[in-house]
C-alpha cells in the first residue's frame, strides 16, 4: 500500500454544465446524484440569482414568515456534498457551440461536453406606456418579493394585472400585506385557461367576498400619475383605477435568450425546441422546464419540468427515457378557495358532453366533461370544493370507464350510491403523487418491501412530499393495500385492550376513570402488560395528574418512572435535577457538585443544558434528592415520557444579536409544562434570534425570536431519524405563543399513539401541518378552549414528585436495594476513568 | 402453584415481612448472599413468586424492578433494561428459550414471607 495521497483526476471526467438553478435545475441535479451519474461527470452549475434553488411554488409563504432558508431546496453545503460546483450569482452570458464553451459573467470560459439549459421563464409585462414606473413590479423571485414588501410600506392599494393562477397567488400576497387588493384581467373571467365561465364567475364572487376586487375584461392602455394614489391605470373602456403598487402577473415567457444568441432552434413565440429526449437542435445541449418547447407547448408547472429533468438525467446517464407530455391538471387553494381543473376543462374535444352541478347556497360548482360515448372522463372544473378532485383525476388519467350515469360523480350523495373511486379501482400505473411522479405500483412495491404505514411509504417513495395534496389519497391506497395483503391493520393497544391509545384516552376522560384496575375491569381483560400499563399510566397522568407514586399507579410504570430516576446498564440510576432554561445559579451548581462528590457520582453535562449524575444505588436516591430539594431543585423528569428541557441561548439580555429574552421565555415555558406527561418525551428550545443557537428547529416545540415576537416551529426531533421542525406560525406575542403550544401539546396527548414522537404523529395526521394549523389556529374542531382548560388543569396540579415522595415515609420504603438488608448491591463495582467512576 | 415439591422436607426461612412487598410489583431481598426478586399479586388468594434478581441478559441485579403482567394468561414479568419477558411460574424466558430465571419455593405465613429451597 502506498501512503502517497493521490490527487483526484477531476479533469479526466467529462464536463457537464447546467445553466439555471431553479426548481427544475435543482431536480435535475438530484436525479443525477441519485442515479449515480453525478460521479461520472464534472458538474458545474450557473445560478444567476444570489441564492441557490428555492421553492417558487410556495413563494407566498415568504410573506407569512417563511424565511428564504425555509424555502431553500439546494444549499451550498448540499451541493458540496454532492460534489457539484455551483457558481452562485454568476450568469452564463454566451454559449460557443463550436468550441463547446460557456462564457461566465466575468468573461471566464468553461468547456462542456454536455450542456443543460434550465433557464426557466420570466414574467410577461404588457408593454403599455408607464409599465416601468416606480412600484410597478413582478412576482417571480425572492428579490421581487422583497421589493414588493418595501413598496407596500406606505401603500394602501395594490393592483395585480393578470387573473390567472399566478396572478391570484400574487393577489393573496398583497392581501396578506394588508393592501386593498384589486385584480385586473384582460379576459372576461378569472383563470381563463383552467376554468369555464360559471366556474370563473363563482371564483370571482368568492374572492370578492374575501375583499379582493376583481375587474375582468379590462385592457390597460396607459399608466400615469394618480390623484389619490401613486398611479392611475387607464383602461380601454374609458374607466380608470388608481393604485400605489402594480404587480404584473400576466403570464410567463420562456427564458430562451442564450439559446437564441447561440443559434439553437426556438419556437415562433419563444421556447427552446426539444425532442422527447429533451435534446435541443444541438445534440450536446438539453433544455428542461419552462424554457423548453415540446411539441409546440410550454409547460408552466413544476411537475412536467421535473419529468423533463428526469428524462434529461437518464439520457445523459446513457439510459433511454422519453418525455411524453404532461397532465396539466391543477388543484389549488387560491385565497382560501378550492379550485380544481382537470384535462379538457372547457370541453373543446369534438363531441364532448358536459354535466354541471352548481350549489349557490354552499357556493360550490362542479362540471365534468365526458366523451361522446359517455365512457371516459375528459375534464372537470371544480370551484369551492375539491373533495372530488382525486377521484375525477384518476378517472381522467387512467381512462377508467365511467358509471352508467356519469352525473352521479358530481351530484350530492344521498345514500350508498357513492361513486367515489376506491383505491382498488386504480391501475398500477395510476399516478398518486403527481409532484414526485409516484404511481400506485411504486406504493405497492414499497409495501411489498416492508413499508407498513403511510409514514414508511412516504419515506421510501417520497410521495406526498411535494405539495402534499395527495395525502388523503395516499392513505387510502396504503390502507387498502395493507388490507389486501392480509396485513390486518390491528390498532389494538395489546391483548389486554381492544382499543387504540386515543380511544383509551377518551374513555378515561369521559368516564372519569382514575386507575388502571378500573379501566381494565371495565374495558379490558387480564392483568395488563409492559405495553398497556405504562401507556395507561401516562394517560391517567395526562388527564388527572395524580402523583405517579400513588400506590395504585406504582405497578404501571417502567422502572424509571417507578423510582423517578434513569436506570443505567449496571442497575444503578442517574439523577437529573431540573435546570429551567439551562439557567443555574453558582450556589446551585455548587450543591450539584457536593452531591456528586458525597455519593461518588459520575457527572456529565447533558444536551438539554443540565447536569446528569450517574451511579446512584436505589437506596441512595432519597438522600440525594433530599440534598437537592433542600437547595431548591425540583425533579427534572428525565425518566418520564414528559417534558424534558427547554434549551435556550442567553438572548437579548446579554447577546448583541438577540431580539427577545429567549432565556426568560425558556424558563417560563419549562416551568409551565414541567411534569406534563405525554405519549413520548417532549423537548423544547427557544432561540433569541435567527442565528438559532438553541437549535430550536430540532425540537418538538421550537421558538425563535423575531423583531416582532416569536416564530413557532413544531414537530422536529433529533435522535435516530432527525427531522427539522416545521414553521407553524410567525410573529406571535407571548400570549398567543403559549396558547398555541397548549393546544398543540394537548391535541398531541389526545390523539397520538403510544411512544409516537410529535414528528411521526404529524406525518400521520391526514392533512399534516395544515390540518394541525387548522385545529390549533382556526379552531376547526372547536376544541381550543377544551384543550387549553385541560392544560390548565395539569399545570395547576403540578407537584414535584420527589418532594412529595420525601414527605411520605411509606413511599420511601420502596427505595431499598434489599427489603431485608441495608447493604449495597455487592456486584456493583466501579473503576476510575478520567478522574471519575464508571461501571467496571 | 407455589406448593413445595415435598412439603415435609422443605426448610422454610423468614425472608421479610408481607408489608415489605409492593402489590403488582417487585422487591429484592438478600438470602444467603443470593439476591431474590419477590413479586406479589394480591387477590382472593395472594400469590407470591421468588425468582433470581440477576438478569442474565443485562448481567445486572435488576429483575426485581421488572414490570408485572400477563401474556396469553401466563403471569410474566418484563425486565427493566432490555425488556425480555419471563414466565413467573416457570422462570422461562418468553423471548429467548435458552434463558431461565432460577426460582425458589416461597410462601406467605401470617404476614411473613418465607423462602424454601430452589426449584
Amino acid at each position: 500500500m502506498t501512503t502517497q495521497r493521490s490527487i483526484p483526476h477531476n479533469n479526466l471526467k467529462p464536463n457537464l454544465i447546467v445553466i439555471g438553478n431553479g426548481m427544475v435545475g435543482h431536480h435535475f441535479l438530484q436525479q443525477l446524484v441519485e442515479s449515480g451519474a453525478a460521479e461520472q461527470w464534472q458538474v458545474t452549475v450557473f445560478c444567476e440569482e444570489p441564492r441557490p434553488a428555492y421553492d417558487r411554488v410556495h413563494l407566498s409563504a415568504w410573506f407569512n414568515g417563511s424565511s428564504a432558508d425555509e424555502l431553500a431546496m439546494g444549499t451550498p453545503e448540499l451541493y458540496r456534498e454532492w460534489g457539484i460546483s455551483v457558481r452562485i450569482g454568476d450568469k452564463a452570458v454566451a454559449i460557443d457551440r463550436d468550441q463547446q464553451q460557456v462564457t461566465a459573467t466575468r468573461g471566464e470560459q468553461l468547456p462542456y461536453d454536455r450542456l443543460v439549459l434550465a433557464t426557466g421563464s420570466y414574467p410577461f409585462v404588457p408593454p403599455m406606456p408607464g409599465h416601468d414606473r416606480k412600484h410597478c413590479l413582478v412576482y417571480r423571485t425572492l428579490d421581487d418579493l422583497a421589493q414588493i414588501r418595501s413598496a407596500a410600506e406606505g401603500a394602501s392599494r395594490g393592483v395585480v394585472v393578470g387573473g390567472g393562477l399566478l396572478g391570484l397567488e400574487a393577489a393573496k400576497a398583497l392581501h396578506d400585506l394588508g393592501l386593498e387588493t384589486h385584480v385586473v384581467e384582460f379576459a372576461p373571467r378569472l383563470m381563463a385557461v383552467q376554468l369555464d365561465e360559471d366556474g370563473g364567475e363563482l371564483l370571482r364572487r368568492k374572492i370578492s367576498e374575501l375583499g379582493v376586487q376583481v375587474h375582468t375584461g379590462k385592457a390597460t392602455e396607459l399608466i400615469d400619475d394618480g390623484e389619490q394614489h401613486l398611479h392611475r391605470m387607464n383602461f380601454a373602456d374609458g374607466e380608470s383605477l388608481e393604485t400605489d403598487l402594480i404587480l404584473f402577473s400576466a403570464g410567463i415567457r420562456p427564458q430562451d435568450e442564450l439559446a437564441r444568441t447561440s443559434g439553437l432552434e426556438v419556437g415562433e413565440r419563444g421556447g427552446i425546441v426539444i425532442d422527447s429526449q429533451c435534446r435541443t437542435s444541438d445534440p450536446n445541449i438539453y433544455a428542461i422546464g419552462e424554457c423548453a418547447l415540446w411539441n409546440g407547448r410550454i409547460f408552466g408547472l413544476v411537475a412536467p419540468g421535473y419529468s423533463m429533468a428526469k428524462v434529461a438525467a437518464a439520457e445523459i446517464n446513457g439510459e433511454g427515457a422519453a418525455f411524453t407530455g404532461a397532465d396539466m391538471s391543477t388543484r389549488l387553494k387560491l385565497l382560501g378557495v378550492d379550485v380544481g381543473s382537470i384535462g379538457d376543462a372547457q370541453g373543446h374535444t369534438p363531441g364532448a358532453l358536459s354535466y354541471r352541478y352548481s350549489d349557490e347556497a354552499a357556493q360550490t360548482y362542479r362540471r365534468i366533461v365526458v366523451s361522446e360515448d359517455r365512457k371516459t372522463l375528459l375534464g372537470a372544473v371544480l370551484v369551492g370544493d375539491n373533495s372530488l378532485y382525486d377521484t375525477l383525476l384518476q378517472y381522467a388519467l387512467n381512462g377508467i370507464e365511467l358509471p352508467a350515469q356519469p352525473e352521479s360523480l358530481i351530484l350530492p350523495q344521498s345514500d350508498s350510491t357513492a361513486p367515489l373511486l376506491g383505491p382498488d379501482a386504480l391501475p398500477a400505473e395510476a399516478i398518486i403523487c403527481s409532484c414526485l411522479n409516484v404511481s400506485k405500483g411504486q406504493i405497492c412495491n414499497a409495501i411489498d418491501n416492508g413499508a407498513m404505514t403511510v409514514a414508511d411509504v412516504k419515506e421510501v417513495t417520497r410521495a406526498a412530499s411535494g405539495c402534499g395534496g395527495c395525502g388523503a389519497l395516499l392513505k387510502s391506497v396504503v390502507d387498502n393495500e395493507l388490507e389486501k395483503r392480509g396485513v390486518e391493520v390491528c390498532t389494538d393497544l395489546c391483548e389486554h385492550f381492544a382499543h387504540t391509545r386515543e380511544e383509551l384516552y377518551h374513555i378515561v376522560r369521559i368516564e372519569g376513570i382514575r386507575s388502571f384496575q378500573e379501566l381494565i375491569s371495565k374495558h379490558g381483560r387480564g392483568l395488563g402488560c409492559e405495553v398497556c400499563k405504562p401507556t395507561v399510566g401516562s394517560i391517567l397522568a395526562s388527564c388527572w395528574n395524580e402523583l405517579i407514586t400513588k400506590t395504585e399507579h406504582i405497578g404501571l410504570q417502567d422502572t424509571n418512572d417507578t423510582f423517578m430516576a434513569n436506570m443505567q446498564k449496571n442497575g444503578t440510576y442517574s439523577v437529573v435535577p431540573r435546570v429551567p432554561g439551562g439557567e443555574i445559579t453558582p450556589d446551585k451548581l455548587i450543591v450539584i457538585g457536593q452531591v456528586a462528590k458525597k455519593y461518588n457520582l459520575y457527572t456529565k453535562i447533558t444536551g438539554g443544558q443540565r447536569v446528569d449524575l450517574f451511579g446512584a444505588q436505589l437506596h441512595e436516591l432519597p438522600d440525594i434528592w433530599q440534598m437537592l430539594i433542600d437547595a431548591g431543585f425540583e425533579t427534572g423528569h428525565a425518566y418520564g415520557k414528559s417534558l424534558r428541557t427547554v434549551k435556550s441561548c442567553v438572548g437579548s439580555t446579554w447577546c448583541r444579536f438577540g431580539v427577545q429574552d429567549s432565556a426568560g421565555m425558556a424558563v417560563a415555558l419549562e416551568n409551565r409544562y414541567k411534569g406534563l406527561r405525554a405519549p413520548h418525551k417532549i423537548k423544547f428550545a427557544v432561540s433569541g434570534c435567527t442565528r438559532e443557537c438553541a437549535e430550536a428547529q430540532s425540537k418538538d416545540i421550537g421558538v425563535i425570536a423575531t423583531e416582532n415576537g416569536w416564530n413557532l416551529y413544531v414537530c422536529g426531533n433529533g435522535g435516530m431519524k432527525p427531522r427539522h421542525a416545521d414553521l407553524f406560525a410567525t410573529d406571535l406575542d407571548d400570549g398567543s405563543l403559549v396558547r398555541y403550544i397548549d393546544r398543540i401539546l394537548m391535541f398531541y396527548i389526545r390523539t397520538a399513539d403510544r411512544l409516537q414522537r410529535t414528528s411521526v404523529w404529524m406525518d400521520n395526521l391526514e392533512g399534516g401541518l395544515n390540518y394541525l394549523r387548522d385545529v390549533v389556529i382556526n379552531d376547526s374542531l372547536q376544541l381550543a378552549d377544551e384543550l387549553e382548560n385541560q392544560m390548565q388543569q395539569v399545570i395547576s396540579t403540578y407537584q414535584c414528585e420527589w418532594k412529595a415522595t420525601l414527605d411520605d415515609p411509606e413511599k420511601l420504603k420502596r427505595f431499598r436495594t434489599f427489603v431485608n438488608d441495608d447493604s449495597n448491591d455487592p456486584q456493583i463495582i466501579t473503576i476510575q476513568q478520567r478522574s471519575q467512576p464508571r461501571p467496571a | 402453584m407455589n406448593s413445595p415439591i415435598n412439603a415435609s422436607t422443605t426448610q422454610w426461612t423468614t425472608l421479610c415481612q408481607q408489608s415489605d412487598l409492593v402489590p403488582h410489583s417487585g422487591v429484592a431481598a438478600l438470602h444467603n448472599s443470593e439476591q431474590i426478586a419477590l413479586f406479589y399479586l394480591p387477590g382472593e388468594t395472594d400469590q407470591i413468586f421468588a425468582v433470581s434478581n440477576y438478569d442474565p441478559v443485562a448481567k445486572a441485579n435488576v429483575i426485581a424492578r421488572s414490570l408485572m403482567g400477563d401474556i396469553e394468561g401466563r403471569l410474566m414479568i418484563a425486565s427493566p433494561l432490555y425488556k425480555q419477558r419471563y414466565d413467573l411460574q416457570s422462570g422461562e424466558c418468553l423471548d429467548a428459550e435458552e434463558l431461565r430465571l432460577k426460582r425458589w419455593e416461597v410462601r406467605l405465613r401470617e404476614g411473613v414471607v418465607e423462602v424454601g429451597g430452589t426449584c
